[in-house]
Formats: C-alpha cells, structure tokens, sequence
C-alpha cells in the first residue's frame, strides 16, 4: 500500500516538528528517514502510524485519507526502539497478541493463531523460544519478537522507529542485513526511521534526509550519497573537509590557491565539500585546495589515514589508498597539497554545523 | 562453595552487613513476637481456648480482618485510579494532590478517627444525609471500614505509583497500533504489568488495616460482637490485667496476618517471577 503525506505540519509548544511535509512511499517500498535528532523523523513516522495527530495536512494511504483514522484502524505494524513487548507473556502470546483481540466474529481459531504465530516466528528464526518470557531475551532477539508481533496482525505498512538503535553494532549489523533480506521476501510497505547514515544507506531503496522539520533531500542511497543537495546533507552523511575561498571566473579560489570548477557561477563566497577519500595528496600546489603539515599518520586498514593542519590551525582529514601512500613516501612534519578528485561547491560562506 | 553464593563487589563487608541485618532483624521483629508466644504459652491450652472461645473475641477478630480485606479491596480500585491520574495527567495542582496522599501516612490516627466520626455521625456533615437512607455508618462496621480505607490509601497509591511511571506508553501505542481497544489495554497489557505491585500495596494496607487502632476506636463505637475490633480487644484484656488474655488475641492476630501475607506474597511472587526473570 502507498502512503502520502502532504503538507504536514506539526509543532510542539514553540519547537516546529515538522513544516509543510510533502512525501510519497510507494508501495512495497523500503523507505529510510535519516536525519539527526529532533529533526522531526520520528514525529513523521508517529504520525503516518496515527500515534500522534498533526496539526495540518493530510495522510494518505493508497490514495484514501487516512488522516483522522485511529491507530487501531490504520493497519500499520509499528516497531519501536525499546521493543515495547509484553513482560509478563510469553514470545507466544507476544506474537499472537494482535489476533486474539480481534473481535469474535474475525477472530481466527485457536489452531489458526498457533500456526500463524508459529510460522512468523520461523520467519524471524525464533520458534524455539516460543515459551521464553521477554526478559530472558538478548536484544535482537526482542526485537525479532516485537517484529514478528506487528507482523502477526498483516499491516498494509510497517514503520520502524530506530529499530536497531539500542543494540550494539555487530547485533546491528547483521538485523539490518537480515531486515533487508525479509524485505526483499515479503515486500511490504516499510518506513523505518535512524540516525545512522550506514545503515539508511545499506538498508533502504529510497532515502530521505530531514532536518529541521523539513526534507532536505530524497533519493536513492548512492545518488544522495554522490549528489548531495545540500551542505546539511553532505555533512550529515559522512567525513567532510571544508574550503572556503570563492567561485571565479570558472575556478574555485581559496587564498594564493586555485582549482578548476566547471558550470558555476561566479560567487564572493563559497564553500568546497571534499571527503576524506577524495582527497588526494601532491607535493606541487598546482590545482590543489590547500595546504597542510602532516600532523599524524594512522597506517592500520586498507586506507591510510592522514590528518593535516593547515597554517590557520584548522585539520584537513585525507583517506589515501596503501599504494599511493607508499607512492608518496609521506613523513609527519613534511608540508603538502591536497588536491580534490571530487567536490561539491556550494555558494554562500555559511558553515554548516550539525 | 559457597552458601550465599557471593560475587566479588567493590562494596566488600557482606558477612559483618549481613550479621548486623540478621541481629537487627532479631532484636526488633523476631524477639517481641517470640516473647508474646513465650508468654502465650504460659498460659496453658485451656485457658488459650477458653479465651478464644469466647464469642466477644471472635466476632471482633472476624471484624478486625474482613473489614480490613473491605477496606483494601476499595483501596486496590480507587488507589490504583489515583495513581493513574497522578502519573498520567499534568493538572495545576498536582504537587499538592500528591502531597496529600500521604496525609493518613503522617496525621495522628487518633485525628483521622475523629475527624471522620465528626463527618459521618448521624449530625455530622455527610452522616446527616445518609442517616435518613437508613445507612449507618459511624458507630457501625461500615464506618470501620471507611476508617481503614482513609488509613490504607497511601499504601496502595504509593506502591503501584513508580510502577506506573515506569511502565512505557509503547506499550499501550504497541497495542493499540495491534487492533486492541481501550478496554483490551487496560486489563491485558496495562494492568497485568502493575499487578505485582498493586499486591503489594494491598497487601500493606491489609497488614495496616487489621492492626490500626486510633482511628477505628472513635468512629466504631465498640458494640460488643459488632463494631469491636480486636486490638481493642486487646487494649481492654490489659486494662483489666489479663496479660495472658491479651497475648492470646494476640497471637491469633499475628498467626492470621502472617498467613494472609505470606499467601499474598506467594501470589506476588508468582506474578513476578513471569515477568522479571533475570531483570
């Protein structure tokens, strides 16, 4: 089932939500908010879920306003970060919560919910804890469980609110691994909210970045990786240096430095974006951004690490591959280049802090 | 090996702790009720039965107990809803409403007893509307019993309150978001998780309920065989130098309380070992 949002408002006191939201999930989906906290995600999530009421706009589901539909109407599986199981029943009764407060005359049969419980619990590869109350699971396996629960019901949607936020990461890992093989199994509608740029990344078809209330950009992983709209977006996706200089006359230039930028135009100021890993390192200034005394060296991994400090004091992280570091023959102390292999110009001189 | 199954802790001492808890444990509980079942059993059995045969003792011990179970029970519905209010719902006021609960915990009984008689005595201000309904309540067991639900309210509300404040809204929006209606969240998922605790606070103010003495005396009006509670009972037996008689009722009293406590605790015990296991 597709959702749409338009034109959601939400605000709390005097703190704004959300603003004028406009979203569409298609159906059979997996959709990512990624943003940082309070960036109105999870108010997004809670709503198109009918947890929380908005103060304007309209939510759609396959076309029908749902908007003032209550939550126990809207047919929505909701995981939460803290798992939100029952304590005192069992994984059993956990699962088959949904189906047996179904009213008599949909209710299905006793036999029916074992199999159906049983069966989402072979799903989520927990049927053999079955019995176990919810206390005596580690946390992937609540959320397993609390996954299975919302599953039991066949929500038209399933939204997840950080569902792997309170887990360590290599539990993390490998549930959203696992969270996108079920996907690709069952293809149902699915919103998940995080934090984490990884896992939005690795994990989701579309992705949309919010900030502030508002969506910043929406996309597929890898375009909004490379393309970042925004210097919000490149910043909250990931390491990034910063230059400051200006645009001229089809070059970017920052002090006694230039380098060529092609189809901008000119601007007092402007701000260059460079990932560590696009950066590279020369011992000649021509075409480079800056330059910088090697400051440390961290040689452990498959890329070198670099950092650099340029003459201001402020550090210029580089990411260069084991070979060309030995290429270079850097040494801490020696004063070098760094020349972009890829950038994102953006006009105007405001940083950009999250 | 080890009885206690120690862990190493960065709070070392367990042995000295642990005696001065159990030489505590003794010289405040344990050694007053080992010398009022000394001193029962100087008494000899017959003269113990011919005390406790007598109707007058029996009739204010069954008083003493069902009142109190009454009281709890009301307790257990309207402490448990002022609770919820108090942790639910921000209102103006509240710090105040809160502070009141503990009002039966810190006020003389004796004034509680009075205040309540003066209120639902026949002239007083609620007991002048329900006398000409026939409803007799100070003076008669049902004011016994509005006695003990005023002495046990903070027991309850006090217990169940950080529970409640504990328990994730998640879980009511889990539920909800599953199909349940209001009704299916309050008894399946809401009240099952406060159980355990409500027990508890029940289980206090039954304990509280059959001992209390300063406020039930004003307003029971101590009629022999009805409205007798039996510490009084007990009170009277000393007045007139019967320590045996005393110790007697006594006894009873302890022995009844500690079965029903340990019945509840059992209960309790079972509700949360579902629920908290490895917690």
């Amino acid at each position: 089932m597709s959702i749409e949002v338009r034109q959601l408002s939400k605000r709390f006191g005097d703190f704004v939500a959300l603003d004028q939201v406009d979203l569409r999930v298609d159906d059979g989906e997996l959709l990512a908010l990624l943003g940082p906290s309070g960036c109105g995600k999870t108010t997004l999530l809670r709503m198109i879920a009918g947890l929380d009421r908005p103060d304007a706009g309209q939510i759609l589901f396959a076309g029908q306003d749902a908007t003032t539909r209550h939550v126990s109407e809207r047919q929505v599986g909701f995981v939460f970060q803290h798992y939100a199981l029952f304590r005192h029943m069992t994984v059993f009764d956990n699962v088959a919560f949904g189906l047996s407060v179904k009213p008599r005359a949909t209710r299905p049969g006793k036999a029916e919910i074992r199999d159906r419980v049983m069966s989402l619990l072979k799903l989520v590869q927990l049927d053999w804890l079955a019995g176990a109350y919810p206390a005596q699971l580690s946390g992937g396996q609540r959320q397993r469980v609390a996954l299975a629960r919302s599953l039991a019901v066949e929500p038209k949607v399933l939204l997840l609110d950080e569902p792997f936020g309170a887990l360590d990461a290599k539990v993390r890992k490998d549930l959203r691994r696992w969270l996108r093989d079920l996907h690709d199994q069952i293809h149902l509608t699915s919103v998940f909210v995080t934090h984490d740029q990884e896992e939005a990344l690795e994990v989701s078809d579309r992705v949309v970045v919010m900030n502030h209330g508002r969506i910043e950009q929406v996309g597929a992983p890898d375009d909004i990786y490379e393309n970042p709209a925004s210097p919000f977006v490149t910043h909250f996706l990931g390491d990034v240096n910063l230059f400051h200089g200006r645009v001229e006359a089809g070059s970017l230039t920052i002090g006694p430095f230039a380098h060529a930028v092609h189809g901008l135009d000119d601007a007092e100021r402007a701000v260059a974006y460079v990932r560590p890993h696009d950066l590279d390192i020369t011992w000649v200034a021509d075409g480079a951004l800056a330059q910088g005394r090697v400051a440390h060296i961290h040689a452990v991994g498959p890329l070198v690490r670099l950092e650099l400090q340029r003459d201001d004091g402020a550090a210029i992280e580089v990411a260069l591959p084991k070979e060309r570091y030995r290429e270079l023959g850097i040494t801490p102390g020696d004063v070098v280049y760094v020349k972009p292999r890829k950038l994102a110009v953006f006009p105007g001189g405001a940083d950009y802090a999250i | 090996m080890s009885l206690f199954n120690r862990q190493y802790s960065m709070l070392p001492g367990f042995g000295l702790a642990f005696g001065v808890s159990l030489f505590w444990l003794g010289l405040i509980v344990i050694l007053p009720f080992a010398a009022l079942i000394v001193s029962t059993a100087g008494m000899g059995f017959t003269a113990f039965a011919h005390t406790l045969a007598d109707s007058r003792v029996l009739a204010s011990i069954r008083l003493s107990f069902a009142s109190s179970f009454y009281a709890a029970l009301i307790n257990a519905a309207f402490g448990l809803l002022v609770a919820w209010v108090l942790v639910r719902y921000p209102f103006p006021g509240r710090r105040l409403f809160d502070a009141m609960i503990d009002l039966p915990f810190a006020l003389p009984t004796a004034v509680a007893g009075i205040a309540l008689t003066s209120l639902y005595a026949p002239s007083g201000l609620i007991g002048q509307w329900l006398d000409p309904l026939g409803v007799k309540v100070a003076f008669a067991p049902l004011g016994i019993v509005v006695a003990l639900t005023f002495i046990g309210l903070p027991f309850v509300v006090r217990t169940v309150e950080p529970v409640l404040q504990g328990l994730e809204r998640e879980l009511e929006e889990a539920a909800s978001c599953l199909g349940a209606s209001r009704w299916q969240i309050v008894f399946r998922v809401v009240l099952p998780a406060l159980l355990p605790s409500l027990l508890t606070g029940v289980a206090l103010a039954f304990a509280r309920g059959a001992g209390e003495y300063g406020s039930v005396i004003f307003i029971a009006g101590n009629i022999p065989r009805v409205s007798e509670i039996a510490p009084l009972i007990i009170v009277a037996k000393l007045d007139q130098y019967d320590l045996h008689g005393a110790t007697a009722v006594a006894v009873v009293m302890l022995g009844i309380s500690f079965i029903c406590l340990l019945l509840i605790n059992g209960l309790q015990w079972r509700v949360a070992r579902r629920q908290g296991a490895g917690r």
